[in-house]
């Protein structure tokens, strides 16, 4: 390991908890939407210098790329007003108990790490990982298991995403659609009186 | 590196519990929940450097989840501000009996 | 045939002699009076579905008895209640005459059963009871109670009592309560009664028998309630229940005791324990036989339970004379004797049973010779002879108490029947006119002898045998009762044991000379309801006097099967002195049933006393007897009655005190039933149930209270749940990681 390996580890860490910091502490969604797609962006680099470089890569793709311009996309659609009107953040006293919380996590982490794991017996042989990678590519050693060991659980998540689409279809749709007359009767000649009386 | 990036991924996670717990606006809490999502992610990916690849494998089944959840929640969100226009969640208080 | 392989062998490996005769079908007697009730109770409600409300609680009856109040007191109420039988038209039952063929067949053939049951039992000679098991009803632990008949020869005469006189006064019926809209009700509660009573005799073991004790009390609550839209039948029915559950909880601490001490309630194998297990004499056995006693007065209509069968005359006639006079208050007497193992060796309870008995026939014969109403006569008749009865069975004559209570039976049943004649034809009379009379009031009777000739003479039957004059029936049997109290006085187990310090023969000759007293009272008080009711002139009114006539076959016709038993019943149980009959039948065959016990009580010696001794007491009560009815005859003036509608001559303080009845019922009011409302009211009602429900509001309260503060805790707000999700996450993960 070198030393400018620790120096980008502990760097992209360390911007990823600012970022994150100032990310919970901004007012306006819009604005703590673009601290959090630096979060991930760091987590990214950090996916990476981890050995796992598609991972890092799909972390770019679809949590930065797609699903924040998604939550963006929504902000913007809601249009929520000035970020001064929002009155969106509670009192200080539940910052100091969620922040309080948030040391007792922690403390009680740090305090069972140092206990020997009981699956030492599955380690692999140090850089095995990265010697993989060069011998079949980046990719490969995830898909492999992903469609032949996990494959059954891989076919469920699609079922899921299905699932997902006609759920957000269902809910995103506006109910009173057979309320609007004969605007939204499809082929008559009403197209055009409907545009003129809205 | 795997204390280390155990440490980040636990702080993130804290932080992201403090972003649900304090903030008030459904869209900011979603996107803490994403935050925690990403803690986890990160300890999986630094356990898979020393246990094996399924860590890896099952980032991708977070990140699907992840996505199927976002589109879900923000579809309920975008249907609650239809009705009731805020996304203020102190406003939203319809579990109460 | 069904219950064959059931019946139970008694006696050893033999069978019995019993079995494979006509006794097998004894499973049928109970089930035929049990089939009748089934069909007309389906009757009466079908018919009253289709004819729209048609019974009393419509508002309208019009049964003989209907336009009398009930004597004692409400007489006011008669005018209004007239005035509704008046107002709507008298309207048979759509389906009566289906109902007046079921009604009495089914009793009927039960009587013939009874009789082949009987030609069977004659020839067999059995010596042990024939005991017909059919399923086991309480298996429990030890207890283990079957359902199962016994059939000996005392629950033979006894049945065959209830279903012939039980026939006749069915057939009665038929024509008393014709006209009556609750025609089939009447008459399916007449054959419930005759089942349960069926079942009291015949039950093998004391629970069986206790059902049908239940029953027939249940039956005697629903017909002296028969006509219960007038207030004050529903409360003498409630009256009757009420003092009978009294009697009922003395029977079942004795069924209790008997279990906890013998461990059996079968009637063959406390007979059997009995002896050994409880010593004679002993305080165990005088406890459970009093406690028994006490069942046997609240059935039986002995102090101090007796009030209630004066008012349970407000039901129609012909359940006063098979109910309360013939059958279901005899059931007091059966007990005694089918317990006579136990009585026997308790000889304080059996001087008890006697001491009882005494006085309640003396006490009663004094109220019979002041009342007015004719059914109230003759109800305390019933009490002072049931008194009679327990007397003999008090004193171990338990021949001579059966045998009472089979004259007794067909005597008083037709008194009861011919005085149910005449309120017959004073209703139908009074009916006419449109008066309100009493048609049940003995002042407005008299000379009824023109008009009702057959009821007359068939009265005069029954007064001469229950007056005990020679010959007739009651003569015998009365006879029989103070001839056997005087050879036990003379000489027995019980005048040797004492009674509250007083020896038992001075305590038994006293009970003869007050049962000599009591026959006499009784030839005075029956004398003078005769003399009042048929001779003298008639005080009906004039209109009425011409409409008084007999009634139709079907009353008269029992009435008369009735005379020829009464008058020749006697002859059952002929004493050996007076040598007519073949001597002593019903003693000879009650031999296998009573000998025991009767044994027991004159310690080997001879069941009554010696012929010359039983002749001259025989004179000695049919003098006092006929001094009676002369006494009578001699200073009851029936000219010198006034109507009840006229004002009477003031009564002396003895009168007043008799007519009274001695002011029992006010004493019982103030003594126990004030206090019991008294109590209920301001100490159960407010106070207990005002804890009570003090405390179940105050449960409510805190329930309501932890409702309110919890719903508090859920504010709806989905950051609530948050913290207390992560709190519950921080607690466990905590407690994993610090390895708490």
């Amino acid at each position: 390991m070198t030393l400018f390996y620790h120096f980008c580890f502990y760097l992209f860490g360390l911007v990823a908890v600012a970022s994150a910091c100032v990310f919970v502490t901004r007012k306006s969604p819009v604005a703590a939407a673009l601290w959090l797609v630096n979060v991930l962006f760091c987590i990214a680099a950090l996916f990476v210098l981890l050995d796992a470089q598609f991972i890092g890569a799909i972390q770019v793709l679809v949590y930065a790329g797609a699903i924040m311009v998604v939550f963006l996309f929504v902000i913007m659609l809601l249009n929520l007003g000035e970020p001064a009107r929002i009155a969106d953040a509670r009192g200080t006293l539940w910052y100091i108990g969620a922040g309080g919380l948030a040391i007792v996590v922690l403390a009680a982490m740090m305090v069972r790490l140092p206990h020997p794991l009981p699956i030492e017996t599955f380690r692999i042989a140090a850089d095995s990982l990265v010697t993989e990678a060069r011998a079949t590519g980046a990719v490969a050693p995830v898909a492999v298991p992903l469609f032949t060991e996990y494959l059954l659980a891989f076919e469920v998540t699609s079922v899921l995403l299905l699932a997902a689409v006609v759920g957000a279809v269902v809910l995103g749709r506006k109910r009173n659609e057979s309320d609007a007359g004969p605007a939204s009767q499809p082929g008559t000649a009403g197209t055009g009186t409907a545009a003129h009386a809205r | 590196m795997l204390a280390d990036a155990l440490f980040f991924s636990a702080v993130l996670f804290a932080i992201g519990v403090v972003g649900v717990l304090t903030r008030r606006n459904a869209i900011i809490i979603f996107m803490s929940v994403e935050l925690m999502l990403n803690a986890v992610n990160l300890t999986f990916v630094a356990f898979a450097q020393v246990y094996g690849y399924a860590g890896q494998v099952f980032v991708v089944f977070v990140m699907t989840v992840a996505a199927a959840e976002a589109a879900v929640g923000l579809a309920i969100i975008i249907s609650i501000f239809r009705h009731r226009h805020t996304v203020n969640l102190t406003d939203i208080n319809l579990l109460k009996g | 045939m069904l219950f064959q392989t059931a019946a139970a062998v008694a006696g050893g490996a033999a069978p019995h002699p019993l079995s494979g005769t006509a006794a097998d079908w004894v499973w049928a007697l109970p089930l035929l009076p049990l089939l009748g009730f089934v069909l007309n109770g389906a009757l009466a409600i079908f018919g009253s579905a289709k004819a729209g409300p048609a019974d009393p609680s419509a508002g309208s009856h019009d049964g003989p008895d209907a336009a009398h109040g009930v004597p004692g007191g409400n007489g006011q109420d008669d005018g209004a209640h007239a005035d509704a039988a008046h107002a709507v038209p008298s309207q048979r039952h759509p389906y009566a005459w289906l109902v007046s063929v079921i009604g009495p067949l089914v009793v009927i053939a039960a009587f013939a059963l009874a009789c082949m049951i009987c030609v069977a039992m004659i020839a067999a000679q059995p010596t042990t009871p024939f005991i017909q098991r059919y399923f086991s009803w309480m298996p429990v632990g030890d207890l283990s109670i079957d359902a199962a008949f016994q059939l000996d020869q005392l629950s033979m005469v006894i049945v065959l009592v209830i279903t012939g006189v039980g026939a006749l006064i069915h057939i009665f019926s038929v024509g008393y309560m014709r006209d009556d809209p609750g025609y089939p009700r009447y008459f399916s509660y007449l054959n419930l009664f005759v089942f349960f009573m069926l079942v009291l005799v015949l039950g093998a073991n004391l629970p069986v028998t206790f059902v049908g004790w239940e029953g027939v009390g249940l039956c005697s609550y629903l017909l002296i309630g028969f006509w219960f839209s007038d207030r004050a039948n529903a409360d003498a029915g409630k009256k009757a229940f009420i003092a009978n559950r009294v009697g009922d909880f003395g029977f079942m601490i004795a069924m209790f005791l008997l279990f906890a001490n013998i461990g059996t309630l079968q009637y063959t194998e406390i007979a059997a324990a009995a002896p050994a297990a409880l010593p004679a004499g002993g305080a165990l056995v005088t406890t459970v036989c009093l406690f028994l006693l006490l069942g046997c007065t609240g059935k039986s209509a002995q102090i101090p339970l007796y009030v209630w069968l004066p008012d349970a005359m407000a039901g129609p006639t012909p359940v006063s004379a098979l109910i309360h006079a013939a059958t279901m208050v005899t059931a007091g007497v059966y007990l005694v004797v089918r317990t006579s193992m136990l009585f026997s060796i308790a000889p304080a309870a059996s001087l008890t049973v006697c001491v009882i008995g005494a006085v309640t026939a003396l006490f009663a014969a004094t109220i019979g010779l002041k009342q007015w109403d004719i059914k109230k006569v003759l109800a305390y008749s019933t009490i002072s002879q049931l008194g009679f009865m327990f007397v003999a069975v008090g004193a171990g004559a338990y021949v001579a108490g059966i045998f009472h209570l089979v004259t007794h039976a067909f005597f008083k049943a037709l008194l009861f029947l011919g005085a149910g004649s005449v309120i017959y034809a004073m209703h139908a009379a009074y009916h006419e006119t449109h008066s309100h009379e009493d048609a049940q009031d003995m002042r407005n009777m008299g000379g009824l002898r023109t008009a009702m000739p057959v009821t007359w003479i068939l009265m005069w039957i029954a007064t001469l045998a229950i007056a005990g004059v020679p010959l007739f029936a009651g003569f015998f049997s009365k006879d029989e009762i103070l001839g056997t109290v005087f050879a036990r006085a003379q000489g027995s187990a019980l005048s040797d044991a004492s009674w509250l310090g007083i020896p038992g023969g001075a305590l038994l000759y006293g009970v003869y000379g007050i049962c000599l007293v009591a026959a006499f009272l009784t030839a005075v008080y029956m004398t003078r309801l005769m003399l009042y009711t048929f001779h003298g002139p008639n005080r009906t009114g004039d209109a009425e006097h011409s409409l008084l006539r007999e009634a139709p076959a079907v009353m008269t016709l029992p009435l008369v099967v009735l005379g020829v038993l009464s008058a020749a019943g006697g002859f059952l149980n002929d004493p050996s002195f007076l040598p007519i009959a073949p001597a002593d039948m019903l003693g000879r065959w009650l031999e296998p049933v009573v000998g025991p016990a009767t044994q027991q009580i004159t310690r080997g010696g001879p069941a009554e006393a010696d012929p010359r001794l039983s002749a001259i007491l025989a004179t000695v009560a049919s003098v006092v007897a006929l001094a009676g009815i002369l006494v009578a005859l001699l200073r009851l003036k029936p000219a010198a009655l006034r109507p009840a509608r006229e004002p009477q001559p003031a009564e002396s303080k003895v009168e007043s005190l008799l007519s009274h009845k001695y002011y029992v019922d006010e004493a019982y009011d103030r003594a126990i039933v004030t206090p019991t409302v008294v109590f209920s009211r301001n100490i159960l009602w407010r106070g207990v149930d005002g804890l009570i429900d003090g405390l179940v509001n105050l449960t409510a309260l805190i329930s309501r209270w932890l409702g309110d503060s919890g719903s508090a805790a859920q504010t709806g707000e989905t950051g609530t749940y948050a913290w207390a999700l992560v709190l519950g996450v921080v607690i466990v993960l905590g407690t994993v990681a610090l390895r708490i």
